[in-house]
């Protein structure tokens, strides 16, 4: 077992560096918060007893309950609308686009994804907005006289923003996923007698399912947690979490609370995690 | 291409569309003259870039952007190299523990990451700085270079370090001759993508950063008075003119380091 040890001892050297940063600026400071969580908020100062009020509080204020549903809620709707829109497109670059030219297309979707966040999201509220481009053109060709409204600055818009900028984290790993289909198992379901459509649903769907769920978990916890759409899109009037938790934190001065809510966020988004690693595990199974 | 297969590529046309929209528009009223940002276009003017040139906020928040992204992409790929020779070359106790550890920036909402440092950094009394921004920046770049490296390593054919040590080459000669040069457009890949996402990355800058501007800091405070916007739109057509270069690079090297490995031309981060 010398070599082992010796390769063990090379191994946990190299990984040693990385590591104790993570620990350091990541592990420390969440363990923080978690202990802050459960103290007592006083003027200026935290008093350090012991606590549930602070989650008490997340579990029964109203506010709090509002505005975790509905970043929940714009959370699964982004997500749905995300991988659903997002599937097709993956499906046409993995079986339709020639092999020689699927490289362009990914290059091509990945590249507004480059670019500046914020500037995206403000030329959404541009695109939507009351004199937006929407309403302009569609009130100049003289198909509607009032603006439209359920596309301003409220949850529609938010939807609308938050899909697009999370759209090349949802086509990629299905894209993943579909590229791995041994393409003679679909030869062999035709050949079998199923029709195009149930070769895709007995087989293509099934087997491209991982990629399906991890799109679904890469989409919904940034978007359950972002900060930037609603401030810029909602104008500061339909807070999300994100928002919430940073003016707990700060403009409220009420750091065991604000802790409690990153605290309440995080277990959200973990458990919502470890539903769909379930589901996926069960997929694999299948595949088995 | 049969009927189904022309469907989804009108499809495809549509939604590369509701992609680009966004950036379509920013020449647009980057170039237009009027001061408001709505149709119909006024006229062609190049005001606004040389205003953009002309702003002293602006040119520091730049600089304060370049000092961090190129520390952070440094530091995360110096830190993603460590971590992707020890998981694709290593096999030791608490591996999968440790490397998900690290890559756990990546699945955590970065409001989390940026609240959590914020509260401790205030505890201890620390200033904030343009330091603070790079330890987070290099945080949450981090998995994202040992995702790039990790593909460039785990490609590496062992034999030939093992043939450079029966040679007389020490480990860290053969490292620095075989093994480095071999990784490079990795590293290159790793480097780009931390410039870019620290670059681009606002939540930490904006609650790390104290009274230091950086670009995306800058572009947020602006958003808010109309007058400021086409300005902004000028930064943003700059900006992604920037992006397409610096992805184009990447790719480059991508695509050479994998002819070098006689890898596919797809894959990579993708």
């Amino acid at each position: 077992m010398a070599k082992f040890d010796a390769e063990a001892r090379a191994g946990l050297s190299l990984i040693a560096p990385p590591f104790l940063y993570a620990a350091l600026i990541l592990a420390a400071p969440i363990l923080t918060i978690l202990a802050y969580s459960f103290l007592t908020d006083g003027y200026l100062e935290i008093i350090g007893d012991f606590t549930w009020a602070n989650y008490a509080q997340v579990f029964t204020d109203p506010i709090v309950r509002t505005v975790m549903l509905r970043s929940l809620m714009v959370a699964a709707i982004v997500t749905l609308a995300t991988v659903l829109t997002a599937f097709p497109i993956a499906y046409y670059v993995s079986f339709m686009v020639r092999p020689e030219r699927k490289a362009m297309w990914l290059f091509l979707i990945t590249i507004p994804f480059w670019t500046s966040y914020l500037i995206r999201v403000f030329l959404w509220k541009v695109i939507l907005g009351y004199n937006g481009v929407v309403n302009s053109s569609l009130t100049g060709l003289g198909i509607i006289d009032e603006p439209l409204t359920f596309i301003l600055y409220n949850v529609n818009a938010i939807v609308m923003t938050l899909a697009h900028a999370y759209a090349p984290f949802a086509i990629l790993p299905i894209f993943v996923a579909l590229e791995k289909i041994d393409r003679s198992l679909l030869e062999a379901g035709r050949d079998l007698g199923e029709s195009r459509a149930m070769t895709f649903w007995r087989v293509t769907l099934p087997l491209a399912m991982p990629g399906v769920i991890a799109a679904t978990l890469i989409v919904f916890i940034p978007t359950i947690g972002d900060y930037v759409t609603p401030e810029v899109i909602g104008g500061g009037k339909i807070p999300m979490i994100a928002n919430l938790i940073q003016v707990q934190m700060l403009a409220l001065d009420n750091r065991p609370l604000g802790s409690a809510l990153a605290v309440t966020a995080m277990v959200i988004v973990a458990l919502v995690s470890l539903l769909f690693l379930f589901l996926n595990r069960r997929f694999l199974k299948v595949r088995q | 291409m049969n009927r189904s297969g022309r469907g989804l590529q009108a499809y495809a046309v549509i939604y590369l569309l509701f992609l680009y929209a966004p950036i379509i528009l920013l020449p647009l009223f980057a170039f237009n003259s009027g001061t408001i940002i709505a149709f119909p276009l006024q006229g062609f003017s190049t005001e606004w870039f040389q205003e953009m040139w002309a702003n002293a906020t602006l040119r520091r928040a730049l600089t304060n952007s370049l000092t961090i992204a190129v520390s952070a992409s440094v530091l995360a790929t110096c830190f993603g190299i460590f971590a992707a020779r020890a998981s694709t070359r290593f096999t030791f106790p608490g591996k999968g523990g440790m490397m998900g550890f690290i890559m756990l920036p990546m699945v955590l909402p970065e409001i989390i990451v940026a609240m959590s440092l914020l509260v401790v950094l205030l505890g201890m009394g620390v200033q904030l700085s343009l330091l603070t921004v790079i330890a987070g920046h290099t945080l949450i770049c981090m998995p994202y270079a040992i995702a790039v490296l990790s593909t460039a390593f785990s490609s590496l054919d062992r034999s030939l370090e093992e043939a450079a040590y029966d040679l007389g080459e020490t480990k860290w000669s053969a490292f620095r001759l075989i093994t480095l040069p071999l990784v490079m457009p990795g590293i290159i890949s790793a480097l780009l993508i931390s410039f870019t996402i620290s670059l681009d990355e606002f939540i930490i800058a904006f609650f790390l950063a104290g009274n230091e501007p950086t670009l995306p800091t800058y572009i947020f405070s602006q958003l808010r008075f109309p007058r400021a916007i086409p300005v902004i739109m000028a930064l943003g057509t700059v900006l992604v003119l920037i992006s397409i270069v610096l992805l184009a690079i990447g790719e480059y090297f991508r695509r050479r380091g994998n002819a070098r490995i006689g890898g596919s031309p797809t894959g990579g981060l993708l």
